[in-house]
Formats: C-alpha cells, sequence, structure tokens
C-alpha cells in the first residue's frame, strides 16, 4: 500500500512517501494512522495529535472511519492552508 | 466547463479576463457570444506581514489539487448560472506582492458571479490540497502557516 505524506507530516516523518504492508486488523484510515504511529519517534511525532492529520484516499478527502481496503494511494497531510 | 489550472507561473489577469469573455482560450482572437453580463476577479497575493515575511513557500498534492478544486468549481457550477469559471492557484516560491490564486467567474449578472467566487475562495482555503510556509525576512523559517478558524467558518456558511 502507497501513503504519501505533506507539508509537516511529510518533514516530521522524513519521507515524502513509502510502500507499507500493515497487518489485516488495521482497516480503517484512524488504524492505519494508529499502527503507523508505533513505527518510530518520527511518526510518533508526526502523529502525535492524530485529530488533525489528515487523509486522503486515492486523491480524495476521507474520514478517520474510511476503510482501506482496495485503496491505491494513502494520503496524511495537516489542515490545508492555501487559497 | 470551468478552466483550472495548477502551476508556478505567475498569470495574467487581464488575459484570462479576456479569454473568458471570449468563450475560449487565452489568445482567441474570434468574437465571444456577447452573453456574459457580469465578471468577477479575485487574486489573493502575498503580504509581505509588517515586514517580516520574504516568502511564503506553497507546497501542494498533483493531481489531487486540480481534482479537488474541480469537484468545488462543479458544485459552484451547480449552485449558480456561471457562463465561464477560471481558477488558477500557484505553487513554489512566491515573494510578497506577487500572486498566489486567481479566481474569475461570469454570470448573466453580477450577484451570482459575487456569490461563486466568493464560495470557490472560501471552500479552496479550507479543502484543496495546499500547505504554505513561511520564509522570514530574518533568514530564519517561520514555520508552517495553521488553519484559521476564520476559515473554516467562511466554508460552513455555505452549507
Amino acid at each position: 500500500m502507497k501513503i504519501v505524506y505533506f507539508a509537516w507530516v511529510r518533514e516530521r516523518i522524513g519521507k515524502t512517501e513509502e510502500t507499507v504492508t500493515p497487518p489485516d486488523e488495521v482497516r480503517t484510515v484512524a488504524e492505519l494512522a494508529g499502527w503507523l504511529r508505533g513505527r518510530g519517534e518520527e511518526y510518533a511525532h508526526a502523529f502525535a495529535e492524530p485529530d488533525i492529520v489528515r487523509a486522503a484516499i486515492d486523491r480524495r478527502h476521507v474520514r478517520p472511519d474510511a476503510p482501506i481496503a482496495g485503496a491505491g494511494e494513502i494520503a496524511f497531510f495537516p489542515p490545508m492552508t492555501g487559497g | 466547463m470551468a478552466d483550472i489550472r495548477v502551476q508556478s507561473a505567475d498569470f495574467d489577469v487581464a488575459a484570462e479576463v479576456a479569454a473568458l469573455q471570449a468563450g475560449g482560450d487565452a489568445g482567441a482572437r474570434e468574437p465571444g457570444p456577447h452573453d456574459i453580463g457580469a465578471i468577477v476577479t479575485f487574486i489573493g497575493v502575498c503580504r509581505n506581514d509588517g515586514g517580516r515575511l520574504a516568502a511564503l513557500e506553497l507546497e501542494h498534492y498533483p493531481g489531487m489539487a486540480e481534482e479537488e478544486i474541480a469537484r468545488v468549481a462543479a458544485e459552484a457550477e451547480r449552485r449558480w448560472p456561471l457562463k465561464g469559471l477560471c481558477v488558477i492557484h500557484r505553487y513554489g516560491l512566491i515573494r510578497p506582492g506577487e500572486n498566489i490564486v486567481l479566481v474569475v467567474t461570469a454570470s448573466d449578472h453580477r450577484q451570482a458571479a459575487f456569490e461563486a467566487a466568493s464560495f470557490l475562495m472560501d471552500y479552496l482555503k479550507t479543502r484543496a490540497p495546499f500547505w504554505k510556509k513561511e520564509h522570514l525576512a530574518d533568514g530564519t523559517s517561520g514555520g508552517w502557516v495553521a488553519p484559521r478558524q476564520e476559515d473554516h467558518e467562511a466554508t460552513t456558511r455555505w452549507e
């Protein structure tokens, strides 16, 4: 599963993207964030406030309870500040 | 159909308005259908914040940025009778005084054009995947810009 990171989430993790294989019990975006949080200090830092980090699946905004099954690309990023 | 572009290059406001009025691509020489009665332009510009800011660095999510703006534009076209719509959002390093975003809306009458432009900007601020990082005049990094509560509230007024 491909994961991409943006802005301070990317900076804290130190990667723009990676491919991961979470265990089967990781079914939702929130569970994926929780699983990533356990992968090391840099992830714990990025997901320290899990309610703040936003997610997209296949380039569409999703809520934390969205299922990740079948996702091609999952993105994690801070609240947007464009415009 | 809305004309949506995400680019690092600057844009030419007069050329975009002329293109929309002509009902074709920028540089079109043929006269348009002349059925547009109102055109509203909004230009978001980088400000120096009282001399504190040297530049903004805009990061975006390639692909999703265009698609999300297109979804917001489609919603604007559902809500208002628009005859033309153009959104250009820049990324990369943008210095004070330089353009960040352009929204042009065209309709028969001014109210639809004003409201659609306002709606588009409110939604772009909270839904389009762009992030601003500050570069300060003293050479240090000011960090990532935090979202403003007012921007969130501005979006909810359309719901």
